[in-house]
């Protein structure tokens, strides 16, 4: 199994980890069972992702995916985060093995899972927004 | 401390030992005949191949008939159990008694077997990591047609009781095959004394090259071949007989099981440091038994961080080691042998075995103590789930 140099730089180096005390949204997916936790937390202005941080624990791929997907959020507005899916980030990280395919899920849906908190601490419904977080199938 | 390669992977390959290379090295361009052939340069390479075969004979208290040269050590695994419930067939055998923590290549063949009508006993192992002969014992039916237990754990290093499993089924007239890859040049083997009527091993674990294995099949026993073709390996085993790797096996497994007692004493002495140090750190556990356990063997469980982040993270400094965790087995599930001594999954997919060897130095040792520490230090601070243990337990 070979890993990118993007994916190693990401794993060696990983961009945006830690917490945010005042985020204004945190999303947490995975589980230890299956190996995989990822905790993400977002702070918003007007609509706009302006800072994100993560917590991972996993293998190199989730570490790798929870930096790139970080990177790749991080500025952009809402509308735009939405339409993020796993396959970019995995395009983003030169590719990954395809055994580690469904880490790179867990990054999509750290990412919802952290506006819907958003949304409902907002007082609004989120599903019609974020839609559904489907549980990675893999690991069920 | 100053960055240094490390190899403590020695349970999945070791070097080769510059005097097995040496003994090799003529067997590629001066004795390079073929072992059948009529002239010479064939007959002298024949005899250097029964050269080594007295080595491994030797290595096992076996007589130089019993040993068969094979490719690997899946290969001797393959043949025992395939070779035995063949030969054992018609008579109606189709019972095959195993453990739950073997080796793939010994539990996918009896997989295998399931699948052609053959019923297969899973042995449990208790907590220290060790199959109970009693077990065996109650296991064994009428249509039993093998006992196949490892002689040492690849994982977790256990020693198995092989002598009292092989007396039981010398009493119960049942055929008894070891895998004892991970065992040969560790610990001293005496395939008479200690019962063995079947016994796989390998050349790259005891600093031969890889694609080189053996099998001693106790006399008496003839079993159906797994490769047919030439009349190579006294009609058992067809193919041109790899000479070099042969003669390396017989070099290696001489001095492997030369000086067992000292070597051990140095190498425990190495690991029991590497074991104290580590579960220094807090959430560690050390995974089997530290009695009866192969001097090189240390497998410890780090909570709170997954294994194949901390291998990479041990490579980026120098370090080679392994772990159970479900990411580095290409599978979902974490190691079989971790979940069989019920370690929890997430506990299991913290795993990390370092395997050491005489080769290994004291400032090895001390590397590996520095590194470890540092680096799961790193993975933790960015874990939710040791967030988590932190905050149960406050």
């Amino acid at each position: 199994m070979q890993y990118s140099e993007k994916v190693l730089d990401h794993f060696s180096n990983p961009r945006n980890v830690g917490e945010i005390e005042d985020a204004d949204g945190i999303g947490e997916v995975g589980n230890a069972k299956c190996g995989d936790i990822m905790k993400m937390y977002i702070k918003v202005d007007n609509d706009i992702i302006t800072d994100v941080k993560f917590k991972t624990f996993g293998c190199g791929a989730a570490v790798a995916t929870s930096s790139m997907a970080t990177e790749l959020i991080k500025g952009q507005p809402i509308s735009e985060v939405l339409k993020l899916t796993n396959k970019a980030v995995v395009e983003a990280l030169d590719g990954l093995p395809a055994v580690k395919l469904h880490c790179s899920v867990l990054a999509e849906q750290a990412i919802k899972s952290a506006l819907s908190d958003y949304y409902t601490r907002k007082g609004i419904d989120p599903k019609p927004i974020v839609g559904d977080i489907e549980e990675c199938e893999a690991c069920h | 401390m100053e960055k240094r390669f490390v190899y403590a992977d020695n349970a999945a390959t070791t070097r080769v030992s510059d005097e097995v290379l040496k003994s090799m090295l003529p067997y590629f361009t001066e004795h390079y005949g073929n072992a059948s052939s009529i002239y010479k340069l064939g007959r002298d390479a024949q005899k250097d191949i029964e050269t080594a075969r007295g080595k491994v004979a030797k290595a096992l208290n076996a007589s130089p008939s019993e040993i068969f040269f094979t490719s690997c050590g899946s290969e001797s695994d393959n043949w025992a159990i395939r070779g035995v419930c063949e030969k054992l067939a018609p008579k109606g055998k189709k019972h095959i008694i195993t453990s739950v923590f073997e080796h793939h290549a010994i539990l996918h063949t009896c997989q295998y077997m399931e699948k052609h009508g053959y019923e297969v006993t899973y042995l449990p192992i208790n907590e220290q990591g060790f199959v109970n002969p009693e077990d065996v014992r109650n296991a064994i039916r009428e249509d039993t047609a093998i006992v196949s237990i490892m002689y040492a754990n690849n994982e977790i290093g256990t020693i198995q009781p092989i002598k009292e499993i092989g007396a039981i089924c010398r009493e119960k007239k049942v055929i008894f095959h070891t895998d004892a890859v991970q065992a040969v040049g560790n610990v001293p083997i005496d395939v008479q004394e200690q019962n063995i009527d079947i016994l796989s091993l390998s050349g790259h674990k005891i600093h031969a090259q890889k694609g080189i294995g053996a099998i001693y099949i106790k006399k008496g026993i003839s079993l159906p071949n797994l490769i047919f073709g030439g009349a190579q390996e006294r009609n058992k085993r067809a193919g041109t007989e790899n000479v070099p790797a042969i003669v390396g096996l017989g070099t290696a497994i001489e001095i492997a099981t030369s000086n067992i007692p000292e070597k051990a004493k140095k190498v425990t002495a190495m690991r029991n440091r590497l074991i104290d140090g580590l579960l220094k750190l807090p959430r560690t556990r050390l995974n089997g038994s530290r009695e009866n356990r192969l001097a090189g063997n240390c497998n410890i469980s780090i909570e709170g961080v997954e294994g194949e982040s901390l291998l990479l993270k041990l490579d980026l400094n120098g370090i080679c080691a392994s772990s159970g965790s479900a990411c580095t087995s290409g599978s979902l599930d974490p190691s079989h042998v971790l979940l069989a001594l019920g370690l929890k999954h997430e506990v299991a997919h913290g795993s990390l075995r370092l395997s050491i060897s005489d080769e290994t130095t004291d400032e090895d040792i001390d590397y590996i103590l520095e590194v470890v520490p540092r680096v799961v230090e790193q993975l933790r601070a960015m874990s939710p789930l040791w967030e988590k243990i932190i905050k149960e337990e406050k």
